[in-house]
């Protein structure tokens, strides 16, 4: 077997594996109500579903979304492995440098925000955020910090008057 | 005349001092971001959605409305000086405009875009005013078996009508009711899909969603692609006035846009990028004898289709107003907005905050005559604006997205979680996913299990009750209508085309 588009085959791939994952997750709520014995729901499988369908529990909804988007994914897999797309549909080479480097900046400004509070936050964002760029000149990127600083401040802190830290904590 | 008063209570809302401030503000901040190349309408108003957070509802929405036309105009303006959309919906008016400012006639380009959009924008706010109570009368008469069904036409049309893969799509749209699923169960109280995280209990925020896919997604494939090289045109813009000529080439082509705009942008999905690419198709055909060629700077070819993105715009407010269905992504974004606000969107938002709806409908033709006012003159500073390098601009907006998403509920943890989807974000564009289903099967998720749960409840279990109600079963038959519509060979080739015109 090929792979005809390897853009569909990775997002049939995605939709399936999520779709799995939610429906091994949905089994761990209840469905809704349980069946007693003696019931026609015990032997009627119709039954128990309208039963079911009646008090759906936490369950019920996610359980039948994930299926479904299971079947979806399935469709896209099976389109991506019988239909010709035009040369293959590479998904391409990952831009992993600003990929990492933002996503990494991000997590850092969680880290620090609170600790340390904007007035540090915002520089070491600035740069590591420019890092990720095709050129880096230090004496812009270093003037931008300070603008930016002190106009986040300016326009969040002390214009918008949101409760953003903006100095480290150990200064009170 | 209803209308009339309807538009008075409107106006005397719209006009006071404070909201015509945050209309201002609105338009200012939204043209402001929206002329930077690269930031799309939702990416913008998800941005700049904490500027906000400190207002009341209706200034809020004045203020957010103000964004998204602001960000529209600033759109076409890079779209017409080089040759870059800011947003989608101005890709065809760059086929033109770009060539009309290559011919030294960029003042005439940009001033048929802002005078056009403005009278679509009028046009549109008439329209609004006069359908929403209707509208919404027949929302109110909607049992939990429509309103299920309508949201199901609501979301397979916002798909259907957009570009890209079907099937991927539907299932994006599928993904999003998913995420949507990661709660605390209303009736139950189950918390579901936590992992025993205290913060995922109340839900994701559609912020985070909005920022991490849209805002960070974009960036890091801007940052992924080879520099372009850009060409400016910064001198060449003066005569700002059309002369005679062309209003008379262009007047004809606004009303045809305004028309067919204002009936795209109600339609699920519509909204204003189908508007403009529809409208530049039937300029196309209708124009004889053009005195430019298409695409070599018709003025036809700017005017009909940013006049008909702009009404697209105004009139995809009518079922966000007035049936709590988000059209096309940015409604999504405004239904957010309004929940963070404590509104819960719907039919009953007109009689119970009758100030905030017509308020927000008069400010719309606010907002559009201060565009008007704001672009023309200021045009020199927004093409001062195009000049900035993007290695300055992307740091900005990457830090604007961190605040903004930490100061949602000031927590750290809504920004590790931007920071996943952020990466989420890029997958989806690596992998020709379109993101906006998935905002607005994130965004209708809750109602719509709400509403199923509710139907199932009085039909005691039977799944029947939406195709034996005849309104909601006249629903999905159109849903199914439209999926076969648009998977015969002969569409689907058109619907390729229509949207790879250039």
């Amino acid at each position: 077997m090929k792979i005809k588009s390897e853009r569909d085959f990775w997002s049939g791939l995605m939709f399936v594996g999520v779709g799995v994952g939610f429906a091994i997750g949905a089994t761990n709520y209840s469905m809704g109500p349980s069946c007693p014995a003696n019931d026609p729901c015990a032997a009627n499988l119709w039954a128990r579903m309208s039963q079911l369908s009646a008090h759906p529990g936490a369950g019920y909804f996610p359980l039948g979304l994930a299926i479904l988007l299971a079947i979806l994914g399935a469709f896209v897999l099976f389109k991506s492995l019988t239909i010709e797309s035009e040369g293959g549909d590479p998904v391409g080479s990952f831009a992993w440098r600003p990929l990492l480097i933002i996503v990494a900046a991000i997590a850092i400004f969680g880290m620090m925000l609170e600790p340390l509070g904007l007035a540090l936050t915002v520089p070491v964002l600035i740069v590591i955020t420019s890092l990720a760029g095709d050129e880096f000149h230090w004496k812009g990127v270093l003037i931008s910090a300070v603008v930016l600083t002190f106009f986040s401040w300016l326009v969040f802190v002390y214009g918008l008057k949101l409760t953003i830290p903006v100095w480290p904590r150990f200064f009170g | 005349m209803d209308l009339l008063h309807n538009l008075g209570i409107g106006f005397t809302v719209a006009f006071t001092a404070q909201n015509l401030l945050y209309a201002f503000f609105g338009c200012l901040l939204g043209t402001l971001i929206g002329v930077l190349p690269g930031i799309g309408p939702v990416a913008t108003i998800a941005m700049l959605l904490p500027s906000t957070y400190a207002l009341d509802a209706t200034p809020a929405l004045i203020m957010l409305a103000g964004i998204y036309y602001g960000a529209q105009y600033g759109g076409s303006t890079t779209a017409i000086l080089i040759n870059v959309p800011g947003e989608s919906s101005s890709v065809v008016t760059a086929i033109d405009g770009y060539q009309m400012a290559r011919q030294g006639r960029a003042g005439a380009a940009l001033a048929a875009a802002g005078l056009g959009s403005f009278f679509a924008g009028c046009v549109g706010t008439i329209i609004i005013a006069a359908f929403a109570p209707p509208l919404t009368e027949l929302a109110f008469k909607f049992g939990p078996a429509e309103y299920f069904s309508l949201m199901v036409l609501g979301l397979i049309g916002a798909v259907v009508l957009a570009s890209g893969s079907l099937l991927k799509a539907i299932s994006m749209i599928i993904l999003g009711l998913l995420l949507a699923q990661i709660n605390t169960d209303v009736i139950s109280g189950t918390a579901r899909y936590s992992f025993d995280i205290p913060q995922l209990t109340d839900g994701i925020g559609f912020v985070v969603i909005a920022m991490g896919v849209f805002g960070f997604g974009e960036i890091i494939a801007n940052l992924g692609q080879p520099a372009e090289h850009r060409e400016v045109f910064t001198k060449e813009v003066k005569g700002l006035w059309p002369n005679a000529r062309d209003f008379k080439e262009a007047w004809p082509s606004v009303l045809r846009g305004t028309a067919l705009g204002s009936i795209l942008g109600v339609l699920p999905g519509g909204g204003a990028l189908l508007a403009s690419f529809a409208s530049y198709t039937v300029e196309k055909k209708l124009t004889r004898n053009p005195r430019v060629p298409f695409g070599k700077g018709a003025i036809q070819g700017v005017a009909g289709p940013e006049a008909a993105n702009n009404a697209g715009a105004q009139t995809s407010f009518i079922p966000m107003l007035t049936l709590g269905i988000p059209p096309n992504a940015v409604m999504a974004l405004m239904v957010g907005a309004m929940t963070i606000k404590g509104i819960q969107p719907g039919p009953q938002v007109m009689t119970s905050n009758p100030q905030l709806f017509w308020g927000l409908i008069a400010s719309m033709w606010v907002g559009n005559a201060m565009l008007v006012i704001l672009n023309l003159p200021l045009i020199g500073i927004w093409i001062k604006l195009l000049t900035v390098p993007y290695r300055f601009l992307f740091p900005a907006i990457t830090l604007f997205c961190c605040i903004g998403v930490y100061s949602l509920s000031n927590s750290t943890f809504d920004v590790y979680l931007t920071a996943i989807f952020a990466l989420v974000g890029y997958l989806f564009y690596k992998l020709s996913v379109e993101p906006a289903p998935l905002l607005l099967g994130f965004i209708l998720g809750p109602m719509m299990e709400e509403n199923l749960r509710r139907a199932l409840l009085l039909s005691r279990g039977d799944w029947s009750t939406f195709i034996t109600r005849p309104l909601s079963s006249g629903l999905l038959i159109a849903s199914v209508l439209l999926i076969v519509i648009v998977t015969l060979p002969a569409i689907r080739k058109k619907r390729e085309v229509a949207f790879t015109e250039d």
